[in-house]
Protein backbone atom coordinates (compact mmCIF):
# COMPACT_ATOMS: atom_id res chain seq x y z
CA UNK A 1 0.00 0.00 0.00
CA UNK A 2 1.70 3.14 -1.20
CA UNK A 3 -0.78 5.74 0.07
CA UNK A 4 -1.68 6.57 3.65
CA UNK A 5 -5.32 6.83 2.61
CA UNK A 6 -5.27 3.12 1.66
CA UNK A 7 -4.09 2.28 5.18
CA UNK A 8 -6.85 4.48 6.58
CA UNK A 9 -9.43 2.59 4.53
CA UNK A 10 -8.03 -0.68 5.82
CA UNK A 11 -7.99 0.37 9.48
CA UNK A 12 -11.54 1.73 9.21
CA UNK A 13 -12.75 -1.68 8.04
CA UNK A 14 -11.80 -2.89 11.52
CA UNK A 15 -14.02 -0.19 13.02
CA UNK A 16 -16.89 -1.26 10.80
CA UNK A 17 -16.39 -4.89 11.86
CA UNK A 18 -16.52 -3.68 15.45
CA UNK A 19 -19.99 -2.25 14.72
CA UNK A 20 -18.98 1.38 15.02
CA UNK A 21 -21.54 3.85 13.70
CA UNK A 22 -19.22 6.83 13.89
CA UNK A 23 -15.63 7.00 12.73
CA UNK A 24 -13.56 10.13 13.22
CA UNK A 25 -10.51 10.58 11.06
CA UNK A 26 -8.27 13.44 12.02
CA UNK A 27 -5.21 14.33 9.97
CA UNK A 28 -2.79 16.86 11.37
CA UNK A 29 -0.04 18.24 9.19
CA UNK A 30 2.28 20.28 11.35
CA UNK A 31 5.15 21.35 9.14
CA UNK A 32 6.73 23.53 11.86
CA UNK A 33 7.30 20.54 14.10
CA UNK A 34 7.79 18.13 11.20
CA UNK A 35 4.83 15.97 12.26
CA UNK A 36 2.23 14.16 10.16
CA UNK A 37 -0.37 12.62 12.43
CA UNK A 38 -3.35 10.41 11.71
CA UNK A 39 -5.94 9.64 14.37
CA UNK A 40 -8.72 7.17 13.72
CA UNK A 41 -11.32 7.06 16.47
CA UNK A 42 -14.39 4.84 16.49
CA UNK A 43 -17.24 4.12 18.85
CA UNK A 44 -17.23 0.38 18.16
CA UNK A 45 -17.11 -2.55 20.51
CA UNK A 46 -13.52 -1.99 21.65
CA UNK A 47 -11.00 -4.62 22.70
CA UNK A 48 -9.82 -6.09 25.98
CA UNK A 49 -6.22 -5.82 27.13
CA UNK A 50 -5.26 -9.25 25.83
CA UNK A 51 -6.59 -8.65 22.30
CA UNK A 52 -5.05 -5.19 22.29
CA UNK A 53 -1.62 -6.65 23.00
CA UNK A 54 -1.97 -9.03 20.05
CA UNK A 55 -3.32 -6.86 17.23
CA UNK A 56 0.02 -5.66 15.90
CA UNK A 57 1.12 -9.27 15.46
CA UNK A 58 0.78 -10.25 11.78
CA UNK A 59 -0.35 -13.70 12.83
CA UNK A 60 -3.26 -12.39 14.82
CA UNK A 61 -6.69 -12.07 13.21
CA UNK A 62 -10.28 -12.59 14.26
CA UNK A 63 -11.07 -14.02 10.84
CA UNK A 64 -11.84 -17.65 10.16
CA UNK A 65 -11.00 -17.76 6.45
CA UNK A 66 -7.28 -17.17 6.90
CA UNK A 67 -4.86 -17.01 9.79
CA UNK A 68 -2.93 -13.83 9.14
CA UNK A 69 -4.04 -10.24 9.70
CA UNK A 70 -1.82 -7.62 8.20
CA UNK A 71 -3.81 -4.39 8.38
CA UNK A 72 -2.42 -2.92 11.57
CA UNK A 73 1.03 -4.46 11.10
CA UNK A 74 1.40 -2.78 7.72
CA UNK A 75 0.24 0.60 9.01
CA UNK A 76 2.61 0.31 11.95
CA UNK A 77 5.47 -0.51 9.61
CA UNK A 78 4.64 2.50 7.41
CA UNK A 79 4.88 4.73 10.49
CA UNK A 80 8.03 3.14 11.88
CA UNK A 81 9.80 3.49 8.54
CA UNK A 82 9.66 7.25 9.11
CA UNK A 83 10.84 6.98 12.73
CA UNK A 84 7.22 7.41 13.76
CA UNK A 85 4.93 5.21 15.79
CA UNK A 86 1.50 3.63 16.02
CA UNK A 87 -0.40 3.43 19.26
CA UNK A 88 -3.77 1.88 19.98
CA UNK A 89 -5.96 2.57 22.97
CA UNK A 90 -9.27 0.83 23.43
CA UNK A 91 -12.09 0.46 25.93
CA UNK A 92 -14.65 -2.31 25.76
CA UNK A 93 -18.05 -1.03 24.61
CA UNK A 94 -16.71 2.48 24.12
CA UNK A 95 -14.42 2.31 21.15
CA UNK A 96 -10.89 2.30 19.85
CA UNK A 97 -8.40 4.97 18.89
CA UNK A 98 -5.51 4.34 16.52
CA UNK A 99 -2.95 7.15 16.62
CA UNK A 100 -0.16 7.18 14.09
CA UNK A 101 2.66 9.65 13.92
CA UNK A 102 4.96 10.08 10.91
CA UNK A 103 7.91 12.33 10.35
CA UNK A 104 6.53 14.89 7.92
CA UNK A 105 9.51 15.29 5.63
CA UNK A 106 10.89 11.76 5.91
CA UNK A 107 11.66 10.28 2.50
CA UNK A 108 9.71 7.13 3.36
CA UNK A 109 6.59 8.96 4.50
CA UNK A 110 3.97 7.93 1.96
CA UNK A 111 1.67 10.61 0.53
CA UNK A 112 -1.93 10.72 1.72
CA UNK A 113 -3.20 9.93 -1.77
CA UNK A 114 -6.84 9.86 -2.78
CA UNK A 115 -8.47 10.24 0.61
CA UNK A 116 -11.76 11.22 -1.07
CA UNK A 117 -11.94 7.71 -2.57
CA UNK A 118 -11.34 6.18 0.85
CA UNK A 119 -14.07 8.29 2.43
CA UNK A 120 -16.66 7.61 -0.27
CA UNK A 121 -16.05 3.87 0.01
CA UNK A 122 -16.58 4.12 3.76
CA UNK A 123 -19.79 6.08 3.19
CA UNK A 124 -21.05 3.45 0.73
CA UNK A 125 -20.65 0.75 3.37
CA UNK A 126 -23.77 -1.24 4.12
CA UNK A 127 -23.70 -0.37 7.81
CA UNK A 128 -24.33 3.29 6.97
CA UNK A 129 -21.80 4.71 9.36
CA UNK A 130 -21.20 8.38 10.01
CA UNK A 131 -17.82 9.79 9.11
CA UNK A 132 -16.28 12.87 10.62
CA UNK A 133 -13.15 13.90 8.72
CA UNK A 134 -10.96 16.74 9.89
CA UNK A 135 -7.84 17.76 8.03
CA UNK A 136 -5.55 20.31 9.64
CA UNK A 137 -2.71 21.88 7.68
CA UNK A 138 -0.84 24.12 10.12
CA UNK A 139 -3.56 26.66 10.98
CA UNK A 140 -5.98 25.81 8.14
CA UNK A 141 -8.78 23.35 8.73
CA UNK A 142 -11.11 21.41 6.45
CA UNK A 143 -14.00 19.45 7.97
CA UNK A 144 -16.29 16.96 6.30
CA UNK A 145 -19.12 15.57 8.41
CA UNK A 146 -21.70 13.12 7.06
CA UNK A 147 -24.12 14.19 9.81
CA UNK A 148 -24.23 17.69 8.33
CA UNK A 149 -24.67 16.31 4.82
CA UNK A 150 -27.40 13.96 6.02
CA UNK A 151 -29.38 16.94 7.34
CA UNK A 152 -29.25 18.65 3.96
CA UNK A 153 -30.05 15.48 2.05
CA UNK A 154 -33.33 15.10 3.92
CA UNK A 155 -33.83 11.39 3.31
CA UNK A 156 -32.04 11.09 -0.04
CA UNK A 157 -29.54 8.25 0.50
CA UNK A 158 -25.78 8.59 0.14
CA UNK A 159 -26.01 5.80 -2.41
CA UNK A 160 -27.32 8.35 -4.87
CA UNK A 161 -24.39 8.63 -7.25
CA UNK A 162 -24.76 12.35 -7.85
CA UNK A 163 -24.46 12.80 -4.09
CA UNK A 164 -21.36 10.59 -3.96
CA UNK A 165 -19.71 12.50 -6.80
CA UNK A 166 -20.51 15.80 -5.07
CA UNK A 167 -18.96 14.52 -1.83
CA UNK A 168 -15.84 13.38 -3.64
CA UNK A 169 -15.32 16.71 -5.31
CA UNK A 170 -16.05 18.60 -2.11
CA UNK A 171 -13.39 16.70 -0.17
CA UNK A 172 -10.86 16.95 -2.96
CA UNK A 173 -11.27 20.69 -3.37
CA UNK A 174 -11.46 21.27 0.38
CA UNK A 175 -8.09 19.67 0.94
CA UNK A 176 -6.50 21.44 -2.02
CA UNK A 177 -7.80 24.74 -0.63
CA UNK A 178 -6.26 24.42 2.82
CA UNK A 179 -2.90 23.71 1.20
CA UNK A 180 -3.19 26.40 -1.45
CA UNK A 181 -3.91 29.36 0.80
CA UNK A 182 -0.87 28.53 2.85
CA UNK A 183 1.53 28.76 -0.04
CA UNK A 184 0.35 32.15 -1.35
CA UNK B 1 -15.75 24.77 -4.82
CA UNK B 2 -18.63 22.33 -4.80
CA UNK B 3 -21.11 24.33 -2.74
CA UNK B 4 -23.92 23.21 -0.47
CA UNK B 5 -26.32 24.79 -2.94
CA UNK B 6 -25.15 22.27 -5.52
CA UNK B 7 -25.89 19.51 -3.03
CA UNK B 8 -29.38 20.91 -2.44
CA UNK B 9 -30.01 20.90 -6.18
CA UNK B 10 -28.94 17.25 -6.34
CA UNK B 11 -31.27 16.49 -3.44
CA UNK B 12 -34.23 18.21 -5.09
CA UNK B 13 -33.60 16.40 -8.36
CA UNK B 14 -33.37 13.08 -6.53
CA UNK B 15 -36.58 13.66 -4.63
CA UNK B 16 -38.40 13.63 -7.92
CA UNK B 17 -37.07 10.20 -8.74
CA UNK B 18 -38.00 6.99 -6.98
CA UNK B 19 -35.08 5.92 -4.80
CA UNK B 20 -34.08 2.41 -4.04
CA UNK B 21 -31.91 0.63 -1.59
CA UNK B 22 -33.61 -2.75 -1.81
CA UNK B 23 -31.48 -5.75 -0.97
CA UNK B 24 -32.59 -8.01 -3.79
CA UNK B 25 -33.88 -5.51 -6.23
CA UNK B 26 -31.77 -4.72 -9.30
CA UNK B 27 -28.04 -5.33 -9.49
CA UNK B 28 -25.67 -5.49 -6.57
CA UNK B 29 -21.94 -5.15 -7.05
CA UNK B 30 -19.77 -6.30 -4.16
CA UNK B 31 -16.10 -5.35 -4.05
CA UNK B 32 -13.73 -7.11 -1.65
CA UNK B 33 -12.22 -4.37 0.49
CA UNK B 34 -10.11 -6.11 3.14
CA UNK B 35 -6.33 -5.70 3.48
CA UNK B 36 -5.71 -8.11 0.61
CA UNK B 37 -8.21 -6.41 -1.69
CA UNK B 38 -7.01 -2.90 -0.89
CA UNK B 39 -3.36 -3.75 -1.51
CA UNK B 40 -4.25 -5.45 -4.79
CA UNK B 41 -6.03 -2.33 -6.04
CA UNK B 42 -9.67 -2.71 -4.98
CA UNK B 43 -10.13 0.95 -4.17
CA UNK B 44 -9.62 2.33 -7.70
CA UNK B 45 -11.73 -0.59 -8.96
CA UNK B 46 -14.67 0.27 -6.72
CA UNK B 47 -14.19 3.89 -7.52
CA UNK B 48 -14.41 3.22 -11.24
CA UNK B 49 -17.73 1.41 -10.74
CA UNK B 50 -19.11 4.44 -8.91
CA UNK B 51 -17.90 6.79 -11.64
CA UNK B 52 -19.27 4.65 -14.46
CA UNK B 53 -22.67 4.29 -12.79
CA UNK B 54 -22.83 8.04 -12.26
CA UNK B 55 -21.65 8.70 -15.81
CA UNK B 56 -24.20 6.38 -17.43
CA UNK B 57 -26.86 7.37 -14.91
CA UNK B 58 -27.68 3.71 -14.30
CA UNK B 59 -30.64 2.89 -12.08
CA UNK B 60 -31.13 0.14 -9.54
CA UNK B 61 -27.48 -0.61 -8.96
CA UNK B 62 -25.68 -0.58 -5.66
CA UNK B 63 -21.92 -0.87 -5.18
CA UNK B 64 -20.87 -2.05 -1.75
CA UNK B 65 -17.48 -2.70 -0.15
CA UNK B 66 -17.33 -6.09 1.55
CA UNK B 67 -14.75 -8.15 3.45
CA UNK B 68 -12.45 -10.93 2.32
CA UNK B 69 -13.75 -14.27 1.06
CA UNK B 70 -10.42 -16.03 1.57
CA UNK B 71 -9.05 -15.97 -1.97
CA UNK B 72 -6.56 -13.22 -1.27
CA UNK B 73 -4.19 -14.24 -4.07
CA UNK B 74 -6.70 -13.40 -6.81
CA UNK B 75 -7.95 -10.07 -5.48
CA UNK B 76 -9.42 -7.62 -6.43
CA UNK B 77 -12.56 -9.75 -6.39
CA UNK B 78 -15.85 -8.35 -7.61
CA UNK B 79 -19.19 -10.12 -7.37
CA UNK B 80 -22.14 -9.12 -9.51
CA UNK B 81 -25.51 -10.23 -8.15
CA UNK B 82 -28.57 -10.06 -10.36
CA UNK B 83 -31.58 -11.87 -8.95
CA UNK B 84 -30.47 -15.50 -8.57
CA UNK B 85 -27.38 -15.05 -10.73
CA UNK B 86 -24.04 -14.54 -9.08
CA UNK B 87 -20.92 -13.85 -11.11
CA UNK B 88 -17.54 -13.75 -9.42
CA UNK B 89 -14.79 -11.81 -11.14
CA UNK B 90 -11.22 -11.79 -9.95
CA UNK B 91 -8.02 -9.86 -10.62
CA UNK B 92 -10.23 -7.05 -11.79
CA UNK B 93 -8.48 -3.96 -13.08
CA UNK B 94 -9.81 -0.49 -13.78
CA UNK B 95 -9.99 -1.45 -17.49
CA UNK B 96 -11.83 -4.60 -16.43
CA UNK B 97 -14.46 -2.47 -14.71
CA UNK B 98 -15.23 -0.68 -17.95
CA UNK B 99 -15.75 -4.02 -19.65
CA UNK B 100 -17.89 -5.41 -16.82
CA UNK B 101 -20.10 -2.32 -16.84
CA UNK B 102 -20.40 -2.14 -20.64
CA UNK B 103 -20.60 -5.84 -21.50
CA UNK B 104 -22.20 -7.37 -18.41
CA UNK B 105 -24.26 -4.77 -16.54
CA UNK B 106 -25.47 -2.99 -19.67
CA UNK B 107 -24.99 -5.69 -22.32
CA UNK B 108 -26.09 -8.66 -20.20
CA UNK B 109 -23.11 -10.82 -21.21
CA UNK B 110 -20.63 -12.15 -18.65
CA UNK B 111 -17.03 -11.01 -19.25
CA UNK B 112 -15.28 -14.39 -19.44
CA UNK B 113 -11.77 -12.93 -19.29
CA UNK B 114 -12.19 -12.08 -15.62
CA UNK B 115 -14.42 -14.85 -14.25
CA UNK B 116 -13.00 -16.77 -11.32
CA UNK B 117 -13.08 -20.08 -13.23
CA UNK B 118 -10.09 -18.92 -15.23
CA UNK B 119 -7.98 -19.05 -12.08
CA UNK B 120 -9.73 -21.52 -9.79
CA UNK B 121 -11.74 -24.51 -10.95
Amino acid sequence: MNELSLHILDICQNSIKANADLIEIIITEDTTNNIYKIDIIDNGSGMDKKTLSEVADPFFTTRATRNVGLGISLFKMAAEMTDGSLEITSTINEGTKVSTIFQYNHIDRAPLGDIEDTLTILILNENMIDIYYKHIYNNKIYIFDTKEIRKILDGIPFTNYDVIMWIKNNIKEGIINIHKEESI
Amino acid sequence: MKSLDDLKRIRDAAQNKVQMRGKNDGTRILVGMATCGISAGARPVMNKFVEKIAEYNLDKITVTPVGCIGECAIEPIVEVLQGEDRTTYCRVTVEGVERIVNEHIIGGKVVLDYVIGKYRL
